[in-house]
């Protein structure tokens, strides 16, 4: 949906797309095609498997080096907010919500380097949201039972069915939308204001567009670093509510 | 350009713009939750945490609505599927 900005001449177009298509190869009468998220992704998941690897590396018990005070401080937080959203006994759904914690921070930070969000792509939200989903699902069945999941649906009255089904539906597809919006929404607007202040100074008469100089920059402090970090927060967040009420509370088991 | 292609165009321009009117729900929506959330920070400073947390789920949640006109309005105006 956004097009990369073209920082020194300037977009003389308003050229807002979907991520490039780089090759395709064909099974049977399906052709798969690799886009440019792909690549980006292989990217961000090499940045964070390097990150974790620098950061973990000879690992003390004492006199502990900087690098593994920040791997310390960064399992202890994640492991401190799955315990006080989700309680002491989800703490098994740590790695799953930090590693989408990681990788949607980085995915969205991306578009500062002037690369693609891989986050703007609908694909990626929607393959962790169908992760989530089934976790919600496989939660669900392992306290319940398949056959009071299936009851479920029936409840409060049978006629309440079809509704039952649109919300167990809507919960995975509203999640992806939430973040592919805001951050597909915010390249969007990034991309309308390189267009608008480009033409702004040739308005002015100025060759090169200076006015794109500084000015996006504070709108890029919003819509890549807060909402990146926001987004990547909420997606977590409701992934963890969702699966802890997926289950019975604590006293009921 | 013909004139149902311009007949197209200018419909998804105004229906974008319209989709858009789906921002004034959620607007409202959060700053009466943020406020609440202010008042109850004030009453209570050290329950901050969870109350800023809570209000960040409750505002995503919120949101939705707003981002449904957003995926609407960038449908008709990018991938012109009435065309």
């Amino acid at each position: 949906m956004m097009a990369i900005p073209k920082f020194l001449t300037g977009s003389s177009e308003l050229n807002v797309s979907g991520p490039k298509i780089i090759g395709s190869f064909q099974i049977g009468s399906i052709t798969i095609n690799f886009t440019e998220t792909i690549i980006l992704e292989w990217i961000v998941m090499a940045v964070i498997l390097f990150g974790a690897w620098f950061l973990t590396r000879d690992l003390k018990v004492k006199g502990i080096s900087k690098r593994q005070a920040i791997a310390e401080w960064a399992v202890e937080a994640i492991t401190n907010l799955v315990r006080d959203t989700m309680g002491a006994r989800w703490l098994s759904f740590t790695p799953y919500i930090a590693t989408v914690f990681l990788f949607s921070i980085c995915g969205s930070l991306l578009s500062l380097t002037g690369l693609r969000a891989v986050t703007s792509d609908f694909s990626v939200l929607v393959s962790w949201a169908v992760i989530t989903f089934v976790m919600i699902t496989a939660t669900k069945i392992r306290f319940d039972g398949l056959g009071g999941y299936l009851k479920g649906f029936m409840s409060p009255v049978p006629v309440m069915l079809p509704l039952n089904i649109l919300s167990e539906i809507a919960t995975p597809a509203a999640l992806a939308l939430r973040h592919f919006g805001n951050i597909a929404g915010g390249g969007v607007i990034t991309a309308l204001i390189y267009y608008g202040l480009t033409g702004a100074s040739r308005a002015l008469g100025l060759e090169i567009p200076l006015l794109t100089i500084g000015i996006p920059a504070v709108f890029s402090l919003y819509f890549d670093l807060f909402s990146g970090f926001m987004q990547a927060f909420i997606f977590c967040m409701l992934t963890m509510v969702f699966i802890s009420n997926a289950a019975p509370s604590e006293d009921e088991t | 350009m013909d004139l149902n292609e311009a007949i197209v165009y200018a419909g998804s321009a105004i229906g974008a713009g319209l989709a858009m009117i789906a921002g004034i729900g959620p607007g409202i929506g959060e700053g009466y939750a943020v406020g609440k959330a202010c008042e109850a920070i004030a009453r209570q400073p050290e329950a901050s945490g969870a109350v800023t947390r809570t209000m960040f789920v409750g505002c995503a949640v919120a949101e939705s609505t707003g981002i449904y006109g957003l995926i609407i309005a960038l449908l008709l105006m990018f991938l012109k599927p009435f065309t």
